[in-house]
């Protein structure tokens, strides 16, 4: 650690993460870990059935059984009219249902809560919600969008008269971004039309989500495996009426999240309820199958995609689609979560005219909401999947094709046909390197030789030249969206007498390794050494003000923050270091942590000015005696990652089995402060985008029961089904931010579903395949494989093959889909 | 109620269990053991891993009546004497973890599968930590971090001492 006496050069720093110390050696802090003295367990009680009325509730046994302190319906606690939020009003019309954090007397997904159990113990409130008696009139369910969107569908919610929720729109000709698409379409030299279909996907966190409400202080103290604490405290003051200030919320250590922790829930509003009435703290941890059908989930889309182009392979418009799946509720940006990709369906691609259409539609399932690239990832999908099918169409190479439509890098900054502003980006550069490391050329001539050879292993190459939009902020923009809250960022920096450091962020990490990012964006500033930076957050009492950790933002709006509010500290110690160094402010240089007079070897360290504060015996006129300094960020525009991902997957045609051969990615995600985070941001982010293509789906049954309700069935894929990837940068700055970061957590996610995708096609695709659903399972590559065979026989010759199964492995990697 | 005798981290516990209570509740709830934590209820994440007389166990498939007379080391007794293990500066040094979750398992994981095989492959690697799940890495620094200790675990050529517990039991 030699480095410590060179704070210089933090940024781009492979610094190993302060986070560490504690995780690996079990001293942590998880919300479940927290035992406070009288603190009372709470179980909940949840529907097995998708719809079904409330006929009766008998918790006459339950709660007369050893250490029970209480059984509570919705009604009992008075919570039948309170509504488990929504801040994403999409349009003036769209529908709302009320969401009771229990249900009042209709279920309306199966493991929607019912009835809630306090007891001294876990095992005590687990035992009396196994005695509560519910009884049920099913309901139909209503299962799929398409279906609850024809006329006469069994409603979800009869009171709003429809099951659809709203019918967004944006169109490139009436924003003015771009023109007529029907036109382009009736113009087009060719049109290529696809469905594709997002399957529903569960976050699948490693930490159950758990909440602690300690009601006996002065403040109501709530600890929540939460990403959101801030937005937390302010929806619970909002929700249950209490003052603003009467409440405190902190995230303590945060078992991952991916969106999933996201939210504001109705466990979180049952816990302050319960902890109130009794005036004991009370404890609610969810078990992983709890976790499964009550966590939302996210995709859900059906995406209709008409594209067209001139045959030269041009681009020449784009309408979208969609219908998305909001569940039965909605939760805190549900409905808005399809829409924050309606701007990146164009991609990296000069589309002339463009128009999308999103209907939102109520179903009897688990509700939806963010998870990791919300809404970009389904986007991403969208377009590189049907860029493939152009290219296919026309006979072009996927990658030509590709390049012939983009932006290039000397094009930037350029206005899309969405009307965004990317800013900066170069995707040949990003491409080139791409290549190279994942030997294209090679693998393409492997590829040939399989085909010719009619190995039943084939060979496929999938691309995915993929942008985002991220850095959530901007408040402006969010605002003209009608979310209902802004997307700056907050910082403080406080200098202590010794000249350590404390920095205060209003995001909060749950796995991101901000306590790492921030000490070295600090120490950067400042020329202190990054040991004595201590990074603090979670906690509203101690950082007051923050919107939380979501949508790459973190470091592109709440690391710019402290970059802000250093430079405020600096300005501040400037004065003071010219009136010790006795010179004019313009006569003092600042470099590494110590204020020089120019031409001299006269200086003060920040240190010394810090202490020099503190004593405050002798300092400028009129001057406070700190250098503490806030700093709020609210950016101009978001930022633009971009990346070009290869993927060579290997189908054995003969059992459906896909393996992914090799991996290469080159992802641009400007200025990188820490470049073991950043990698392990994108490996992380390709598993689950890799997951999603091949692995993961919830899976209802036709009574509305998710079927795929533990990690048994559910495929979170490990370590044995998985490769090493080949990951690399380039680097173009962004221009929103003095720092040039542009985000980093979602684009693994976003860019790597499409490149498996369309591995696992251009490996099957000469044997008359054109489309398999995800996860592309063993059994479902298997009979598309036959039915193109079965199509390409001649139907006099008979073949029963379909009826064989599932194949190798299908049993394991289907999820139970099939 | 059973009593069970139990050596956890090198201290001894004599305790009152109900037969139904799993070995990873006892650890938690009675003994404060909360380095060990809860990911799933059906022993697919692995998270819940210890070492259970020196062999790893999911301590969610395990009753604490059943450890009677066993010894048990968590990820709060791998550190010896402030020296971390190896394979948790391993991870440490290799960004082998992100939100930590999983972290305790996958290094009690970790250790038992090199003590099975102390010089194995990526791929002996990727099988061996197949029953621990983690959503955050993607594994590959996981996978690094467990080639990475198991070089420095590596007992040195013609060292005449013993090779270093590889899972240690509180010995």
């Amino acid at each position: 650690m030699t480095a410590t006496t060179q704070p210089t050069g933090e940024l781009g720093r492979a610094r190993r993460r302060k986070e560490d110390a504690r995780l690996i050696t079990g001293r942590t802090r998880w919300t479940d870990n927290i035992t406070l003295p009288g603190m009372l367990h709470m179980a909940i009680v949840r529907s097995p059935l998708a719809h079904a009325k409330i006929t009766g509730v008998n918790t006459g046994a339950a709660s007369k059984m050893p250490g029970v302190f209480g059984v509570f319906t919705a009604t009992d606690l008075g919570a039948q009219d309170i509504s488990t939020p929504c801040a994403w009003q999409v349009t003036p019309d769209m529908k709302s249902p009320k969401a009771p954090p229990l249900a009042v007397d209709t279920v309306h997904f199966a493991g929607e809560g019912v009835v809630v159990v306090v007891a001294r113990d876990p095992a005590s409130a687990e035992d009396a919600a196994g005695a509560v008696e519910v009884d049920y009139d099913e309901l139909p369910p209503v299962l799929d969008m398409e279906a609850a969107l024809a006329d006469g569908a069994t409603l979800v919610h009869p009171e709003l008269g429809t099951n659809r929720n709203a019918l967004w729109v944006f169109d490139s000709a009436e924003a003015g971004t771009g023109g007529d698409v029907e036109q382009a379409i009736r113009d087009a030299e060719v049109v290529v039309k696809r469905r594709f279909h997002q399957q529903r996907l569960m976050p699948s966190f490693m930490e159950p989500r758990s909440i602690v409400v300690d009601p006996t202080g002065e403040q109501l103290t709530m600890w929540s495996s939460t990403q959101v604490p801030h937005i937390v405290k302010t929806m619970t003051a909002l929700t249950l009426g209490l003052p603003e200030h009467k409440v405190r919320v902190i995230a303590p250590d945060v078992g991952g999240g991916f969106g999933g922790k996201l939210q504001v829930i109705p466990e979180e509003f049952l816990t302050v309820l319960i902890a109130r009435r009794l005036g004991k703290p009370v404890k609610w941890t969810e078990t992983r199958s709890e976790s499964m059908v009550a966590t939302h989930h996210g995709r859900a889309q059906i995406q209709d995609l008409t594209l067209a182009a001139r045959r030269d392979g041009t681009v020449t418009g784009l309408k979208v689609e969609l219908i998305a799946d909001m569940g039965a509720y909605l939760r805190i940006i549900t409905p808005g979560t399809p829409l924050l990709g309606a701007f990146m369906f164009n991609g990296i691609y000069k589309f002339p005219a463009y128009r999308f259409t999103c209907t939102n539609v109520f179903t009897t399932k688990t509700p939806t909401d963010a998870y990791r690239g919300a809404g970009r990832p389904e986007a991403t999908f969208a377009i590189e999947r049907i860029m493939d099918e152009l290219a296919a169409e026309l006979g072009m190479e996927p990658l030509e094709l590709r390049e012939r439509n983009w932006i290039k890098h000397e094009e930037f900054p350029f206005t899309t046909v969405a009307g965004l502003n990317y800013d900066s980006g170069n995707y040949e550069a990003a491409t080139a390197k791409a290549k190279e490391l994942f030997h294209y050329d090679g693998l393409r001539a492997e590829q040939r030789r399989r085909r010719e050879a009619n190995d039943p292993v084939q060979l496929g190459i999938g691309i995915s030249t993929f942008t985002e939009m991220c850095g959530l902020a901007p408040s402006r923009i969010l605002g003209a969206l009608s979310y209902a809250a802004g997307g700056w960022e907050h910082a403080s920096i406080r200098m202590l007498a010794t000249g350590k450091v404390e920095v205060v962020t209003g995001v909060s990490p749950h796995g991101q390794g901000h306590e790492t990012a921030w000490s070295q964006i600090v120490a950067d500033r400042l020329g202190v050494p990054f040991e004595d930076i201590e990074v603090l957050h979670g906690d509203t009492q101690l950082a007051p003000k923050g919107m939380d950790t979501y949508g790459s933002r973190s470091l592109a709006v709440g690391g710019i923050a402290a970059v802000k509010a250093a430079d405020k500290v600096i300005e501040k110690a400037r004065k003071i270091a010219a009136h010790m160094l006795e010179c004019s402010e313009a006569d003092l240089e600042f470099a590494q942590g110590k204020f020089t007079i120019k031409g001299t070897d006269r200086a003060k360290t920040i240190q010394e000015v810090a202490f020099t504060t503190f004593a405050a015996h002798n300092l400028p006129e009129g001057m406070e005696p700190s250098l503490d300094s806030d700093a709020t960020f609210d950016p101009e525009n978001f930022s633009f990652p971009h990346g070009t991902h290869l993927c060579a997957t290997e189908v054995d045609t003969e059992t459906g089995r896909v393996t992914i051969r090799s991996y290469a990615c080159v992802d641009d995600v400007g200025t990188v402060v820490n470049p073991l985070i950043v990698e392990g941001q994108v490996h992380g982010g390709l598993a689950q985008g890799i997951a999603q293509a091949l692995f993961e789906e919830a899976v209802y049954d036709e009574g509305g029961t998710l079927i795929s309700g533990t990690l048994a069935d559910y495929l979170v894929p490990s370590a044995a089904d998985l490769p090493s990837f080949t990951t690399d940068r380039t680097e173009t700055p962004a221009t929103s931010n003095p720092l040039g970061v542009k985000g980093v957590g979602e684009a693994g996610t976003i860019a790597s579903t499409p490149a498996v995708v369309n591995a696992v096609l251009d490996a099957v695709r000469h044997l008359g395949v054109t489309d398999i659903d995800m996860p592309c399972s063993p059994q479902r590559v298997w009979r598309a494989v036959q039915s193109a065979r079965g199509a390409a026989k001649s139907t006099s010759e008979h073949t029963t093959e379909a009826a064989a199964g599932g194949g190798l492995g299908s049993i394991d990697a289907q999820g139970g889909a099939q | 109620m059973t009593r069970i005798s139990v050596m956890v981290d090198g201290v001894s516990y004599v305790d009152d269990v109900e037969p139904r209570t799993l070995l990873v509740h006892y650890l938690r709830e009675r003994l404060g053991k909360t380095g060990t934590v809860v990911g799933c209820d059906t022993s697919n994440c692995g998270a819940c891993t210890v070492h259970l007389d020196g062999r790893s166990v999911k301590s969610c498939s395990v009753f604490a009546v059943q450890v009677d007379g066993s010894e048990i080391t968590t990820i709060e007794g791998l550190a010896r004497d402030g020296q971390l293990h190896p394979m948790q500066q391993a991870f440490h040094d290799n960004h082998a973890l992100q939100c930590g979750y999983c972290t305790p398992g996958m290094i009690m994981q970790a250790i038992d599968l090199l003590g099975d095989d102390p010089e194995p492959d990526e791929h002996t690697v990727r099988e061996g930590l197949e029953g621990n799940l983690c959503r955050c890495t993607g594994y590959q620094n996981i996978v690094r971090a467990v080639l990475d200790a198991a070089e420095k675990m590596k007992p040195p050529v013609r060292a005449t001492q013993q090779p270093s517990t590889v899972a240690g039991g509180g010995a």
